[in-house]
């Protein structure tokens, strides 16, 4: 099992969100990466577009399947990663760092709050594994 | 090997030579070419006998067994075949006299009869060329059912996470956004989550019933009580209709509007890309809408009658054509044959069957030790998950999928529906023997036991075909089908 950084937070979707300020970088976990496999195309949103929480805000797409990424907050993106266009493998590689997908500036930090800490994510894998 | 690579320049075989060579003077200068094509230079022998050796290279249905879920892939009568080819059916023109086309107009208005008395649906079109075609005319038609009651608000689409996999895309097309619905862990649609995500935006929902998960949706009734009271209308995919022939009907679910890809269930061969057929039913509130042409039958003084077609003259508030002609005739020709030859005892023996296959391999299957995911009664198809062998062997579904084409069978469906890790989605369809199914489960219980005793051994399979494992992900990063001719020097 590879380590959850113990500094970011997560959804229950399998996003990862470094709190920086009152900015925001998105990715998906090692885990997601792992259950999607190859990554062969990703697609992110327009900077300057705003996306509610819960809301499908990006598309990573793996041999096995295009999935939707929710943004975990209320925000405004501000950068996308532009590498992963050519590279996507990058999200497999580094997920946490090269592989990340988005910044956005987050309106309601307050939502931060419902995030999940790295212990409360190690067990929504856990419980996934063993349902 | 390509046909390019048995290509010899300047061959000619001397004994087949033209006499004259054909002349080009009917194509005015301009319009010629001036490069010659890069085409092959193979005799006829030699190009008969490339594509006769990539045939046999193939896995298919008339050589193997094929439980590819979700995807039916059982036996398609010979005779289906050979009556919708006699030439009174080929060689009618699209556009030949009505006079000329009442028998094959007979046939499709009896097809529409037998597909609306299945379904339970009042009105059928059978407009569309293919199930992406039917699923777009019929959220085309929910769209414009709302858009006539300047009911406009609605932008939204439920579709369960056990649906088709093309059921968000269909509604994403016809302008929709969509909502994802979880599944409980019985199988059947989360209705608390159903509810949650009802409202004023809802345009509809679009289900699969029996589901991807093998699973008949018990609650359907309620799902539809809800959506109908939100004024939201109800989909169903009807992509496979194995399991519910002559059993239960999606217009007694509730259902207002069902596609059906007759190239699945009604004997045509598929996978490939077509040609397909995919009908759409719907209830009353729809059938203003219904795609055209529409075949009608006309009823004379004298007692005898006529068939007409019908479009937007007598349908104006149709979503209109969606081909130039009336669907793929071909392919609804075999449809129709095939539901004459079953007759209605015939549909349900098909549905029995197709039931009974998919419940014996799930139970030998569960018997011999393998997960299955839904353990409850199986429709036409079942989910088992191989994550016990992923997680203490490192033998993978994929893994497992490929070893099963070195014991003779094709794959079933891998890695989906999502929402299992590990999964096979297993159709054994109702025109497999006893016997097949029993091959099958001993080769599945064979590579359990290679997985735990030998793991590389499957994880390198297969060892018996023509090419080993592709590369997927340079396929999908660096997809390139074209062969020029610098590959050839």
């Amino acid at each position: 099992m590879n380590a959850i950084p113990e500094e970011l937070k997560y959804t229950q979707t399998h996003e990862w969100v470094r709190v920086e300020g009152n900015e925001v970088i998105i990715g998906i976990t090692h885990h997601a990466q792992e259950l999607l496999g190859d990554m062969v195309y990703v697609e992110l949103p327009e900077t300057g577009s705003c996306f509610s929480i819960e809301e499908d805000c990006a598309v990573v797409e793996s041999v096995k399947a295009a999935s939707d990424i929710y943004a975990p907050l209320d925000g405004e993106i501000i950068a996308v990663n532009d590498n992963l266009a050519d590279s996507p493998e990058l999200i497999n590689q580094s997920p946490y760092e090269e592989g990340w997908l988005i910044r956005m500036k987050i309106t309601a930090t307050e939502q931060l709050d419902n995030l999940l800490d790295a212990n409360t994510y190690q067990d929504v894998i856990a419980s996934e594994d063993s349902k | 090997m390509l046909i390019f690579q048995h290509s010899s320049k300047g061959r000619q075989n001397k004994a087949q030579i033209a006499i004259t060579a054909p002349s080009n003077n009917l194509v005015p200068e301009h319009l010629r070419r001036k490069t010659p094509a890069f085409l092959p230079e193979v005799s006829e022998l030699q190009a008969v006998r490339h594509y006769t050796r990539l045939s046999q290279k193939n896995f298919s249905i008339d050589s193997h067994f094929y439980p590819l879920g979700s995807c039916t892939m059982k036996y398609n009568p010979r005779a289906c075949n050979i009556l919708a080819s006699l030439p009174g059916f080929t060689q009618l023109h699209p556009q030949a006299p009505l006079i000329m086309q009442q028998g094959f107009m007979a046939c499709m208005f009896e097809l529409q009869e037998i597909l609306a008395e299945i379904t339970g649906m009042p009105a059928i079109s059978l407009a569309p060329m293919a199930g992406a075609q039917g699923e777009f005319a019929g959220i085309a038609m929910i769209k414009a059912y709302h858009d006539a009651r300047n009911d406009t608000a609605r932008c939204e689409i439920l579709v369960p996470d056990a649906a088709h996999g093309t059921n968000p895309a269909t509604a994403v097309m016809c302008g929709y956004k969509v909502r994802e619905i979880p599944t409980n862990l019985e199988g059947d649609v989360d209705i608390s989550a159903l509810k949650a995500a009802i409202s004023e935006k809802t345009a509809g929902i679009m289900l699969t019933n029996p589901s991807t998960l093998g699973v008949f949706e018990r609650q359907i009734k309620d799902i539809s009580d809800i959506i109908h009271k939100a004024g939201g209308l109800l989909y169903y995919d009807g992509a496979n209709l194995n399991a519910i022939l002559g059993k239960v009907r999606p217009g007694d679910m509730g259902f207002d509007v069902i596609h059906m890809n007759l190239h699945k269930t009604f004997s045509t061969p598929h996978g490939g890309g077509g040609p397909g057929a995919g009908p759409v039913g719907v209830s009353h509130r729809l059938r203003p809408y219904l795609p055209v042409p529409i075949v009608v039958k006309n009823k004379h003084s004298d007692n005898t009658f006529t068939y007409q077609w019908e479009d937007e003259q007598q349908h104006p508030q149709s979503i209109g054509q969606l081909s130039a002609y009336n669907g793929n005739a071909g392919i609804l020709l075999r449809a129709y044959i095939y539901a004459r030859m079953l007759g209605k005892e015939g549909m349900i023996r098909v549905a029995e069957y197709a039931t009974l296959n998919a419940n014996y391999m799930m139970q030998r299957l569960k018997n011999s030790g393998f997960e299955v995911t839904f353990p409850r009664r199986a429709t036409h198809e079942f989910i088992i998950s191989l994550r016990y062998l992923a997680k203490h062997y490192n033998v993978n579904a994929m893994d497992f999928a490929k070893r099963l084409l070195d014991k003779g069978f094709h794959a079933p469906t891998t890695y989906f529906p999502l929402l299992v890790p590990e999964c096979f989605l297993i159709e054994p369809t109702e025109t497999e023997s006893k016997e097949a199914i029993d091959a099958f489960v001993e080769a599945m219980q064979e590579i359990a036991e290679e997985a735990k005793n030998d793991p590389n051994l499957v994880k390198n399979a297969p060892y018996t075909l023509p090419v080993q494992r592709l590369d997927d992900v340079k396929a999908a990063r660096e997809l390139n089908l074209i062969y020029t001719t610098t590959n050839i020097d």
